[in-house]
């Protein structure tokens, strides 16, 4: 097969690290071309300098057969090249339409001619089979269909090799499958894609040819078929990877959380969680699986403090805590990894040991009697964990926002899992986590389980729900619709209640499975 | 290792100093115009704010209100808090330091303590009014701060003209007792030991907010509120102690001139005084010390203005305009990164 794109001998280096180390990468035409690594392996910046946005040190760049020089992104469009990044650049006040002709606005005279916007909008839609309506504001849209909004800003602009930057870092599960459909038309008709993601089983799931980066260096280019979720692992972290959890039985204990008919409003007044009653006992994982926005977020919120219950009762080893304050709660036996570590977890500008303290930033031995921090003992204690849960790089007065996702998550569970809390709440422990520091998170949840803490897991990663919990409750429209051992618990099964089926309605094998198949 | 906050932040003087270059320069354009020679009229500048040791003792006295101001806008913006009410809170300090400093008979070694506290005092309660309203009910600072100056502002003015009136023609009350008023350093400039109150403030607020527990809690609230309150600080009462505290400072900047500088409340004595602390601290990058070196520049432009005034034909506004043009450099921080670069790429 002829190919479309090749980019030989690119390097790139960056004031501290070497980004791209004569890296060489081809994509043929119509073939979907799975672009992996690690989070900082280089994978973004190659795609940045084939756009435009970065210049290369060195190496050559051949569209279509002719030596091209790329020096800004006008350049790469001319050359039919479309990039989908992480974060959409839309305008959320216009309309689908007004987005995707943006910069290249269709007029008609001195004014603008909205309705042929919209016909072209809806023309290509149909032609590629991304349904959406043409008429719709951005603001309106669910982040799957904004990305839609972006792949058809692309193919506007005449794009016939596309580049998705980790397009699936910010779905849920359905909205993957959706996105996988798309690419699928988009291949059939005739464009080469380059999907970028550190998430081995979309390669499998979508890509014909798959190349891994490790530190800035193309470590192998394998054709899909031909290879596995073991190998592309191992490529990855360069280390034999155990991608399956190993975890001895559970030997449950006492209750540790009790909830009682808890329900929960969001600030319009909308019932979030309704009347859920549950309860978790030490030594054990209960997963809490189901689709994103079905009251998960809200329910942990309220164990946390951090949001007031408009009904029901919450116990933590027997204690009513309903409407404590959040550091009361702490103090009573509750660590709680939070599922958007920027936004709750961590103060970004604070350094790791800085960070390491928050929660107990007001007990010994991090102050003393007349409320001075001791630095010794804050940068001890950092120290300590920094080790322990292999933090990189071992700074402890580095920014954590300097950190990358998966070392600032580890940053986020050192600090709660150290505590031995009663009671552990995991929400989306792995997001944007890269493979290896999955692996490590994976092992340090069952070892808390096995000293004895509860472990609420909630994640909308259904593997990891299913290699994790003990037993396994599929959260639907605010309810806990069901509660099952984990040896009753199927991916059919968890899908089938996700979306909303009733238990009773369920039988085995008639739901079919999602796109991505483990 | 320290976090790099810790640390004065050396690498963060560049660009404040940048700024500062680029609004002289722009002034020079101004001097130009009028006819004179820049370099004259700058040196004059020069030489009347720093050139004696009697022009450095006029240049801090100008910049110890500013020092104080300036401290306590940059202390609450650590806690995420935008004073634009510092000027209010300077007038209560102020009315509360000349109220102890005429109504009582002390010894100094009481009374001169007491006055600062008065101030200090009256400056926090009028600010935690403002840190209530964010607290509790969710009012914008900037836009209750805002009010709250006005609400002083004719407080004040009622109050000097009216119940504590002096007597005279002007509208002032009458004279503190001299063991209310700060002494003079280096007569005859009315530089007072009120100078080394700012620097100690300073010195209290980098305490505060980089080595207590407090400050942690401060800065976290300021920098992520939804973290704060998920590692169980309260935000609400954080903000208010941060604007409470913050209003001290400002009260500080009350006492300095009615203790030290006009020894009565003048009716709106104040001009400005805390609204440059917003300029001061934005030149100062928030952070103690550069507040005091930003105070000092500030007072020193406004020290060597009366004499340029006098011997050049630049008017003294001219200023005002370089101030007004620091901030604007110091705003537009993304485009002096960008030239500072542009200049390494060639």
């Amino acid at each position: 097969m002829a190919k479309v794109l090749e980019m030989r001998g690119i390097t790139k280096q960056f004031p501290r690290v070497l980004a791209n180390d004569s890296v060489d990468f081809d994509l043929e035409y119509g073939e979907i071309h799975a672009l992996v690594g690690e989070n900082g392996s280089g994978k973004s910046t190659l795609m940045s300098i084939l756009y435009g946005l970065y210049q290369k040190d060195a190496g050559e760049i051949i569209v279509r057969g002719q030596p091209v020089e790329i020096s800004e992104p006008r350049q790469a469009i001319d050359l039919r090249i479309g990039m989908v990044f992480q974060h959409f650049m839309l305008i959320e006040p216009l309309t689908v339409a007004e987005n995707i002709v943006l910069g290249s606005e269709v007029r008609k005279g001195p004014f603008l001619d909205y309705k042929k916007m919209v016909a072209e909008g809806r023309r290509l839609s149909e032609e590629y089979g991304l349904e959406i309506d043409p008429e719709a504001k951005i603001a309106d849209l669910s982040v799957g269909l904004q990305q839609r909004v972006e792949i058809l800003k692309a193919l506007y602009r005449g794009a016939e090799i596309l580049v998705l930057d980790e397009p699936t870092a910010v779905l849920t599960p359905q909205e993957v499958d959706d996105l996988i459909e798309v690419l699928r038309n988009l291949k059939a008709k005739g464009t080469s894609i380059v999907f970028i993601t550190h998430k081995i089983k979309e390669v499998l799931a979508v890509s014909d040819r798959v190349s891994v980066l490790r530190r800035g260096r193309k470590i192998g280019t394998k054709l899909t078929a031909e290879t596995n979720e073991q190998e592309l692992a191992e490529m990855m972290v360069g280390r034999v990877v155990l991608l399956q959890v190993e975890k001895g039985p559970a030997h449950p204990g006492r209750e540790v959380l009790r909830l009682e008919n808890v329900s929960v409003k969001d600030q319009f007044g909308h019932v979030k969680v309704n009347n859920v009653n549950l309860s978790v006992r030490s030594g054990e994982v209960l997963g809490i699986a189901g689709v994103e926005g079905n009251g998960q977020s809200e329910l942990v919120e309220a164990i946390a403090g951090l949001r007031r219950v408009s009904g029901g009762r919450i116990y933590l080893s027997g204690q009513d805590i309903t409407g404590w304050s959040p550091l009361r709660i702490r103090r009573a036996g509750f660590g709680f990894v939070p599922e958007d570590r920027h936004r709750r977890g961590l103060v970004l500008d604070y350094s790791v040991a800085d960070n390491l303290i928050l929660g107990i930033h007001g007990s010994k031995p991090f102050v003393n009697k007349a409320g001075l921090r001791s630095q010794g003992q804050i940068d001890e204690y950092a120290e300590r964990l920094i080790a322990e849960y292999d933090v990189r790089p071992p700074v402890a007065g580095q920014a954590v926002r300097n950190l990358s996702g998966g070392n600032q998550q580890k940053v986020v569970v050192a600090r709660e899992f150290d505590q031995n809390p009663d009671l552990l709440i995991c929400s989306q422990p792995t997001r944007g986590v890269d493979v290896g520091a999955i692996e490590f998170i994976h092992r340090q949840v069952i070892a808390q389980r096995d000293r004895g803490a509860a472990v609420l897991l909630v994640s909308a990663e259904l593997d990891e729900v299913l290699s994790l919990s003990d037993r396994v409750a599929v959260m639907y429209n605010g309810e806990i619709v069901s509660v099952m051992p984990i040896g009753e618990a199927t991916e059919h099964k968890l899908g089938f209640l996700m979306l909303g089926g009733r238990p009773e309605e369920y039988q085995a094998g008639e739901v079919s499975g999602s796109a991505i198949q483990s | 290792m320290q976090s790099k906050a810790k640390a004065f932040p050396w690498q963060e003087l560049l660009l404040p100093l940048v700024a500062v270059v680029l609004a002289l320069l722009v002034g020079s354009a101004f001097i130009l115009y009028v006819g004179e020679n820049p370099l004259k009229a700058y040196g004059i500048l020069f030489k009347e704010s720093l050139g004696s040791i009697r022009n450095i003792a006029t240049t801090l006295q100008r910049a110890t209100p500013l020092m104080f101001t300036g401290l306590a806008v940059a202390f609450a913006f650590r806690a995420g808090l935008f004073n634009i009410g510092a000027e209010g809170q300077l007038y209560m300090g102020a009315f509360c330091a000349v109220w102890v400093g005429i109504s009582f008979d002390l010894p100094r070694i009481i009374h001169l303590p007491l006055a600062i506290l008065a101030a200090m005092v009256g400056g926090a309660l009028w600010a935690s009014i403002a840190g209530y309203l964010k607290a509790k009910l969710g009012v914008h600072e900037v836009i209750n701060t805002i009010m709250l100056n006005f609400i002083a502002l004719f407080l004040t003015d009622w109050l000097v003209t009216g119940p504590f009136h002096g007597g005279s023609w002007v509208p002032e009350t009458v004279r503190i007792k001299p063991t209310a008023a700060f002494s003079r350093i280096y007569p005859p400039t009315r530089l007072t030991t009120a100078v080394y109150l700012a620097v100690a403030a300073a010195a209290v607020a980098y305490v505060i907010l980089w080595k207590t527990k407090r400050g942690y809690e401060l800065r976290a609230v300021g920098l992520n509120p939804h973290a704060a309150e998920y590692g169980g600080i309260n935000v609400a009462r954080n903000t208010l102690i941060a604007m409470a505290i913050s209003g001290a400072f400002a009260g500080l900047a009350g006492a300095e001139q009615i203790l030290g500088l006009h020894n009565r409340f003048i009716v709106r004595f104040s001009s400005d005084l805390g609204f440059m602390g917003i300029a001061v601290a934005l030149l100062g990058k928030n952070h103690p010390a550069g507040v005091l070196i930003a105070a000092v520049l500030f007072g020193a432009l406004q020290a060597g203005s009366a004499a340029m005034d006098r011997s050049t034909s630049v008017p003294r506004e001219l200023i005002t305009i370089i101030q007004a043009l620091i901030i604007f450099f110091v705003a537009a921080e993304f485009l002096i990164r960008r030239m500072l670069r542009l200049k390494e790429d060639a």
